[in-house]
């Protein structure tokens, strides 16, 4: 680039950050280019598709959709009540059950993305999480409740930190992707669960030896449940500790020296780098925080609602996975992330057990659910439609002021 | 008259003196030491897998004082390793060793290794070509259930693969949209198509067959008898239950392993696949239209990966589908692309190694079927550790992962 072009000089558009920026800087550009408009529109186009499909296979999607409204328990804004023998305040305090655990996965995603990388493994972090609960949970019985909760707790968000940190650590000693080595461990941490709970293994049930599913958690590491009953999967003091995550996230990234040095090598590593910021140092930091969120996603979902894990809810489970849409969705904001995971819990419960329907099968509008996972993710991921607005608003806009003049 | 200056100018014993040949030789020995001790040779003594590995273990420590340290590492522990397993085997009742180690291991290693064939060789095509397919778990899961669907409604499997590389190369096609027109992030692109293969194929099962199995009778692809292998001694009990019947698409992906090496390295085809990945903007300044080798290189590979789930389905499972069937394989096969270094005869032994170990953790099943069930990370750690550049590293194709802008 000995010519230089003063107008690809400096990248304005979000086209020329994705072409030569890094992930962060487009990303950063994008959500100026669009605001809060574009994950509105991706949503929504999402939801068009997947009626499309709902359509096409012989079933009316604006009711499938009412029904599963219903099912994720939104329609209790219209009655609102404390009472969960009100169906749709059940299904709302399980909605929000589902948001606590995908505001925390999403947060995985969105920290380490701030810091310019893609953490594919918020399912093995959450397993690790689960996994280390459970064993603490378990183990460390004859505790009182508020020590065993913090430690158990802290145990996961330890363990899902450490996980995190193996591919944070990899990238930044020896440049190993992290998509590739967070995938593998996403594998790893799988196959070790397997293994812990199947027969024989070392978290499995010790009272009955040929069911592979773990103990359950003893009572004191139980997370005090406020709407709702304990036994019918009642909403967990967990809720606030998500939402809390979600101040901490924005205060940490924003107003706090560790933020600022992670967006900086988010933006651009080696201006980081050429400004005394440790790029290694931060890449494994934002690595292990992200972990952390998505390690404290699985020990409050070990003690808030699930006290035990099989083999067979394993290959179920893909939390982990939603919470890249969660992100995505959110632009990698606090308030995104939050409003993102609101969204994917409603569906995620809303189309399972939540819905009670004539006109669409719980296991139909599941997998309803990830296409317009798919979709939103595929739709987000593209500059086509930002660019669109973007070039749009920058037409309209010299047009607006010749006509004022 | 030869002196012995000019007989160490000779080419052959200067290879001997290479330090690289005593690290090979040394990773010969640690393998051969851990195989003493299992049938058919299954000596009963610990004496020979010790010495064996010693002497491993010996060669890699010369190795590495050479010069040739990840070389001599590598054969370090193959040696120990060796030793251990060998020492260990010998302990073993001779019964459970026989059922183990028998020929119908090595016919179930190549059935598990073939999906991941097929996968790592398409996504090899794509990542030359530089855009990488994380997508190659949804393309396969595509072809797994559609290629049943279409031999179940076809009434023959030829339909039903063909259905199978049909989805897998329009689900490819809108990856390579994203990925190419659009200059989506393609590890985003990739994690949508995942999800995207997950509902659909999980919808229509429900939709189409409830859920339940695919209705029975369906056409198979079927298996290739080579009757004449099985005489003899040898014949009868090794090569015979080896390879004297394996599915059409096992042998199907040997040739692909050889027609993908000739096309990548040895055709302008391949010349112009690798440029696009190496280097775009040349690519494009010598009148190569990148985005048109982009576009074929990456619905190659959704059929390819198609061809892999429909051999899952309708060949390994014998007609059948359920939700999530490729449970990861795809994944796998990206681990065996990039293990074997973005290479077809790498990516081909890395689906092989990887589908030993799993075919090794059912048969292990005899001796713990708890230990054996961790056996299946084997691929994922030796993936992290290649990535980590442990043993050797790994060499990504240049422009990998970057959207080309024309100007």
């Amino acid at each position: 680039m000995s010519t230089v072009d003063p107008k690809s000089s400096v990248p304005e558009t979000p086209e020329e950050a994705a072409a030569s920026g890094t992930l962060a800087a487009s990303i950063a550009l994008k959500q100026r280019a669009g605001g809060i408009v574009v994950p509105v529109l991706t949503a929504l186009i999402a939801f068009l598709l997947g009626g499309l499909v709902v359509l096409a296979t012989g079933h009316n999607p604006l009711l499938a959709y009412r029904d599963i409204f219903n099912g994720a328990g939104l329609n209790w804004i219209f009655h609102p009540t404390t009472n969960v023998a009100n169906t749709a305040a059940y299904n709302l305090s399980q909605t929000l059950l589902q948001t606590t655990t995908l505001i925390l996965c999403g947060l995985a995603v969105a920290f380490a993305f701030r810091c310019g990388m893609f953490n594919i493994g918020g399912q093995g972090q959450y397993f690790v999480g689960l996994y280390v609960a459970n064993w603490v949970g378990y183990d460390f019985a004859h505790m009182n409740p508020l020590p065993h909760i913090l430690l158990a707790v802290g145990a996961a968000t330890l363990a899902g930190a450490a996980w995190a940190g193996i591919a944070g650590f990899l990238k930044a000693t020896v440049g190993a992707h992290e998509v590739i080595s967070t995938i593998m461990l996403n594998w790893i941490a799988i196959w070790v669960g397997e293994w812990l709970f199947g027969d024989g293994g070392p978290l499995q049930n010790s009272a009955n030896a040929t069911v592979p599913i773990s103990n359950d958690v003893a009572d004191s590491a139980k997370l005090p449940v406020f709407w709702g009953q304990q036994e019918l999967q009642g909403l967990h003091i967990g809720f606030f500790v998500a939402l809390a995550a979600l101040v901490v996230f924005w205060v940490v990234l924003n107003r706090t020296t560790l933020g600022y040095e992670v967006r900086a090598v988010g933006f651009n590593p080696d201006a980081a780098a050429y400004g005394g910021i440790s790029v290694k140092k931060n890449l494994i930091r934002a690595m292990a925080i992200s972990g952390a969120f998505a390690g404290l996603a699985g020990g409050l979902d070990m003690l808030g609602y699930l006290y035990h894990f099989g083999q067979s809810d394993i290959p179920v489970s893909s939390v982990g996975f939603l919470g890249i849409a969660v992100a995505l969705l959110g632009r990698n904001t606090a308030i995104g992330t939050g409003l993102g995971a609101l969204l994917f819990g409603a569906l995620l419960f809303g189309t399972t057990h939540g819905l009670s329907s004539n006109v669409i099968q719980p296991e139909l509008a599941g997998n309803l659910t990830y296409m317009i996972q798919g979709l939103i993710v595929l739709f987000v991921g593209a500059d086509v439609l930002i660019l669109y607005l973007w070039n749009t608003r920058r037409k309209l806009r010299p047009q607006a002021k010749a006509e004022t003049a | 008259m030869s002196s012995w200056a000019e007989r160490l100018e000779n080419p052959v014993s200067a290879r001997l003196r290479d330090p690289a040949t005593s690290g090979y030789a040394g990773l010969v020995l640690g393998a051969l030491a851990a195989f003493l001790s299992i049938p058919p040779i299954m000596t009963r003594s610990v004496t020979w897998p010790i010495l064996v590995g010693i002497v491993a273990a010996m060669l890699g420590i010369w190795t590495v004082t050479r010069g040739r340290r990840r070389l001599g590492l590598g054969a370090i522990v193959t040696g120990l390793v060796g030793l251990g397993l060998g020492v260990l085997a010998t302990h073993s009742g001779t019964g459970n060793l026989n059922a183990v180690f028998d020929a119908t291991l090595i016919a179930q290693m190549f059935a598990s290794a073939t999906p991941l064939t097929f996968g790592a060789i398409g996504g090899m095509f794509s990542e030359r070509s530089g855009v990488v397919n994380i997508g190659l778990e949804g393309m396969m899961l595509m072809g797994a259930f559609w290629g049943v669907w279409g031999a179940d409604k076809g009434g023959n499997w030829v339909v039903g693969l063909l259905v199978g590389m049909g989805t897998g190369a329009v689900l490819a096609l809108v990856y390579a949209y994203f990925a190419i027109h659009l200059r989506a992030d393609q590890i985003v692109g990739g994690t949508a198509v995942n999800f995207l293969a997950l509902g659909i194929t999980g919808y229509f099962f429900f939709q189409l067959y409830h859920g339940n199995y695919v209705s029975q009778g369906v056409s198979t692809i079927p298996n290739v008898h080579l009757g004449f292998l099985s005489h003899g001694h040898f014949g009868r009990h090794f090569l015979g239950p080896a390879i004297g019947n394996l599915n059409l698409m096992i042998w199907v992906s040997f040739l692909l392993v050889i027609a993908s090496y000739v096309v990548v390295f040895k055709t302008p085809i391949g010349l112009r696949i690798r440029a696009c990945g190496e280097h775009p903007r040349a690519a494009d300044t010598v009148g190569i239209n990148v985005y048109a080798v982009r576009y074929g290189a990456v619905i190659l590979s959704g059929m390819l990966a198609a061809i892999g789930g429909v051999y899952l389905s309708d060949g390994f499972g014998g007609g059948t589908f359920n939700d999530n069937m490729t449970a990861g394989r795809g994944f796998i096969a990206l681990a065996a692309m990039i293990f074997g270094n973005w290479r077809p005869a790498g990516a081909f032994g890395a689906a092989l190694l990887f589908g030993f170990s799993s075919a090794l953790a059912l048969k292990l099943q005899v001796y713990s079927p708890s230990a054996s069930t961790l056996f299946n990370v084997l691929p994922y750690v030796l993936t992290l550790i290649a990535v980590a550049g442990v043993i050797g590293r790994t060499v990504p194709p240049a422009a990998d992962g970057k959207p080309y802008r024309k100007q």
